[in-house]
């Protein structure tokens, strides 16, 4: 089909434009509603992180439909009815392999190493074992406030060892506070998702999983267990709150005074904890 | 080995004679009567290991495990399989033909057949039915989401659900593409007479079919609330339904490995002369690459299965942290297998789309030695990322970025397979026949299951879509949008030469239109659920939700309308109407459809000798067919 027209010129010009029009577009629209939103400084650091992939996916995929889209509306065969044709013979085009291998290299070495240079910065808020190598800086003059998450079927209890090793029910912490989460398990895997703030870490038993958490103002978060742990995996949710630091304060005494007796009868403070062997009946 | 003994002349015999035999029939007989000798077996096992051992009598593992062990083991014997080991240790000479030339009607079909050809026809209407079985599991998951509460199901009915949908379509689909098709069109592609191992061949099929009941029969016992991953140790907990999770996927490993080996070797040593690897067809080349890794993978799921196995029978402790062992154990065995699992079910994909868009453009495939480059490069990456399924359980964290950057790195295999596809729609002359139809959705598809991908691999940030929907969406964008469009586009292209008829092309365009916007349609919106921070696998989610979930089931029911239409279309074309078709409806110039329609048993009468490129599109007087090696030439 030697029609005269320069359709590969054409094709990187329309693909040119819809990417100067669409990539702003989609970054400042979608941007601001990326998950998980600016409930804490980990956060943020994510809804960047999602806005830069998002910001470099969109030509990408731009110039996969544009090109598509072209061939089909240009190259379809005008009479399907009539004689079979074939088409040019080309097999191959060394300088567009080239350079097609340059650039998408280009962009995964990119891609890796920008969000390997993110996640060792301050860990993200992900899970990073009993031996994090990535705390966030204020971690290292400011020792964090500690939170042991214990997940069992099906509940998250919250052990906080720097107040008597109280154990709550329900999860407050203080605002612009570093927290460190210490999450374990009593049984099954788990993972706690704290949504808002930017947490995952999964729950094993016998495993301390470290992950921080740099807290901002008031909010409200949801928990919920992010891995299968069996029947009511569903319903293994809560509410969170992060609230000032003097309602923290209160709230933490209260807990402390309501919960004393308990916390005399509970087992010593421990990074893990190895229940009884497995019980059955999932 | 020249087999070409014309077939006996034989009296019709009665129906209940002919049912009588090694076939399907006595095959189930065998198969429960099997199942109770291995359930009284287990039963006294276990009786006197109770003391020892169990802390409880309720379950008992080892008898539900022997029994499935011995059922299988009749079923097989009651198909034939023992018959040639038996009359080889008797001393009859080796032999091939005893099943393919008897029964030229339907009952071979019920048997044990080592016809490629019946082989995979036997695959395609087994494996149709348990896609089926899955996909109505799957329209029952949506049935449950439409509220915020539970309504329909309860919550262990919900999970085995998950569980069966899950296992099903990763279990049987994993043959999906391998089975019916490959097994059909490799062996004339490469101009070979038959497979390596025609009775493997076989055995991979029905162990497969045995393993898909085994899974259903999880509903007797209870269920299983693991899901497809089936961590422990969670498992170990579960009920007696866990065993048939344990059987069907160890089963579906044997199978899987089996079938691997076979085409493996069939392409490595079967060509004919002159099929040199640079004019390999590209679907044999990812025919290659995927069973490259269904050979390595898959044996390291059925050891972990094993190890599973033990810790609930022999009670040890291979997952269970609290007397020694480690629940990350069982999650990085199964991931080594599983993560080289979901490329097995990608790559075939990848070379369906590249096999058929040279036919539909007509024109040679663009940039074939990237196109094989990008399958090998798939094939090898899949072993080196399985810990970023890890990312947030507290592995070791310095290895994240290794694992961050090689997950990252198979986008680019992958985008070779892509811009091959581009350069092959580049000034073609495009037919938008179904087939094609449905490569372009692939396209389509995949384009966003990969950039997905992205998102999922890059650690901060995956903190949040780990384990959400958008993982779901993710993997249902490449499996369902990759795997199952290119399965039907390869229904649609070969399915005139495998059965002789061809499908009606206006039912199929009505089959690709609604299956494509209601894909779309209900895995779309999956991304904004995952985002908005709702975990896979919930019976229950928060009330704002509501109206997404309930638009993605709607949708869902809408796929499930576009397969009755596909049903509709194979009944009416395949059963009923019968109208045979051209042996090459398509104009194609791929080996396979030179043949004779139907093709005789042996394919070509004598190994061909092949000297044209495999994609003669747009060339002057390009030969078509293979050479036939003179007489008295191997064969």
């Amino acid at each position: 089909m030697n029609d005269g027209v320069n359709h590969f010129r054409r094709v990187a010009l329309l693909w040119l434009i819809a990417t100067v029009i669409l990539t702003p577009i989609v970054v400042l629209v979608l941007a601001p509603g990326m998950p998980p939103g600016n409930g804490s400084v980990e956060a943020s650091g994510q809804v960047t992180d999602n806005t830069v992939l998002l910001g470099l996916s969109t030509p990408v995929a731009l110039a996969v439909i544009v090109f598509t889209g072209y061939c089909l509306a240009v190259f379809r065969e005008r009479e399907p009815a009539g004689p079979i044709v074939d088409g040019p013979a080309l097999r191959g085009h060394a300088t567009i392999q080239t350079w097609w291998l340059v650039v998408t290299t280009a962009m995964v070495l990119f891609l890796a190493a920008y969000g390997s240079v993110r996640l060792l910065a301050d860990g993200s808020g992900s899970g990073q074992g009993p031996n994090p190598i990535a705390a966030p800086a204020a971690a290292s003059t400011d020792p964090p406030l500690k939170v042991q998450v214990i997940a069992q079927q099906w509940m998250f209890t919250f052990r906080f060892p720097g107040y008597g090793n109280v154990e709550t029910n329900h999860l407050e912490l203080p605002a612009n506070t570093l927290v460190q989460f210490n999450v374990t398990s009593l049984d099954v895997i788990h993972s706690f998702w704290a949504y808002q703030l930017g947490v995952k870490a999964d729950a094993n038993p016998g495993i301390d999983n470290i992950a921080y958490v740099t807290t901002k103002g008031p909010l409200t978060f949801n928990i919920h267990c992010a891995e299968l742990c069996g029947v009511w995996h569903g319903y293994m949710f809560d509410t969170g709150h992060v609230v000032s630091k003097a309602a923290w304060n209160t709230w933490i005494q209260q807990q402390q005074q309501q919960f004393a007796p308990a916390t005399k009868s509970l087992d010593p403070y421990s990074r893990a904890y190895f229940p009884e062997p497995t019980r059955r009946g999932g | 080995m020249t087999t070409t003994t014309a077939a006996l002349p034989r009296t019709p015999q009665p129906l209940w004679r002919r049912l009588i035999g090694f076939n399907l029939l006595a095959g189930i007989v065998l198969g429960v009567v099997g199942w109770f000798i291995g359930w009284v077996i287990g039963t006294h096992i276990h009786a006197s290991s109770l003391e020892y051992f169990s802390e409880e009598a309720g379950e008992n593992d080892i008898a539900v495990l022997l029994g499935y062990l011995f059922g299988v083991i009749g079923f097989l014997i009651g198909l034939g399989f023992a018959n040639y080991p038996i009359r080889r240790l008797l001393g009859h000479p080796p032999t091939l033909a005893e099943h393919e030339s008897e029964g030229e009607g339907v009952g071979r079909y019920f048997r044990l057949c080592t016809d490629h050809k019946v082989v995979s026809i036997q695959y395609l209407v087994g494996i149709g039915v348990f896609f089926l079985v899955g996909g109505i599991n799957a329209m029952l998951i949506r049935s449950e989401l439409l509220q915020p509460t539970v309504h329909v199901w309860g919550p262990n009915q919900y999970l085995t659900l998950v569980g069966m949908h899950g296992s099903m379509m990763m279990g049987m689909m994993t043959s999906g593409i391998l089975g019916p098709f490959a097994n059909w069109v490799v062996p004339p592609m490469i101009g070979a007479r038959r497979m390596a191992f025609p009775r493997i061949e076989a055995f991979t099929f029905w162990l497969l079919m045995a393993a898909g009941v085994i899974l259903v029969t999880t509903i007797f016992f209870g269920g299983f609330q693991t899901g497809w991953t089936g961590y422990q140790p969670l498992g170990a907990e579960g009920t007696a339904g866990y065993d048939a999770y344990i059987a069907f996927f160890a089963l579906v490993g044997i199978s899987m490995t089996l079938l691997g080996l076979n085409l493996l070797v069939t392409i490595i040593t079967m060509r004919a002369p002159g099929m040199t690897w640079s004019r390999l067809p590209i679907f044999c080349w990812a025919v290659l690459a995927t069973s490259a890794l269904m050979f390595l993978a898959p044996p390291m799921l059925v050891c972990t299965l094993t190890m599973a196995a033990l810790d609930r029978t022999a009670q040890t402790a291979f997952f269970i942290a609290s007397n020694g062992g480690s629940s990350y154990l069982f999650e990085n065995l199964f991931w080594v297998f599983g993560h080289p699992e979901v490329y097995i079910l990608a790559l075939p994909g990848f070379g369906i789309v590249l096999e058929l868009l040279p036919v539909f453009t007509r024109k040679p495939l663009w940039g074939y030695r990237l196109g094989v480059a990008g399958m090998l490069g798939v094939g090898l990456l899949s072993f080196f990322v399985w810990q970023h399924h890890l990312f947030m359980s507290g592995i070791d964290a310095d290895l994240r970025p290794f694992y961050m950057l090689s997950t990252e790195l198979i986008s680019l295999p992958t985008g070779f397979t892509f811009l091959c596809a581009m350069g092959t729609l580049w000034r073609g002359r495009i037919r938008l026949t179904v087939p094609m139809l449905f490569c372009l959705g692939w396209m389509f598809n995949f384009l966003w299951g990969g950039i997905s991908g992205v998102f999922l691999s890059d650690v901060p940030s995956d903190t949040t879509t780990h384990g959400s929907f958008f993982s779901m969406a993710h993997f249902h964008y490449t499996i369902m949008g990759g795997l199952v469009f290119t399965f039907f586009a390869a229904i649609y292209y070969w399915g005139p030469k495998m059965t002789g008829f061809k499908l009606s092309e206006r039912l199929g365009k009505i089959h690709f239109w609604t299956l494509f916007i209601a894909f779309n349609s209900t895995f779309g919106p999956l991304f904004a659920l995952g985002f908005m921070g709702m975990p896979r696998r919930v019976v229950t989610y928060p009330t704002n939700l509501q109206g997404l979930n309930d638009w993605v089931s709607a949708s869902a029911f809408v796929i499930g309308l576009s397969m009755l239409v596909f049903i509709y279309n194979v009944i009416s074309t395949q059963l009923f109407k019968r109208e045979p078709t051209e042996p090459n409806p398509w104009h194609s110039k791929s080996q396979e459809f030179q043949l004779a329609t139907p093709t005789p048993v042996y394919d070509f009468e004598r190994i061909p000798i092949f000297d044209p490129d495999p994609y003669p599109y747009g060339v002057e007087q390009a030969p078509v067919s293979p050479r036939v090696a003179p007489a008295g030439g191997t064969a």
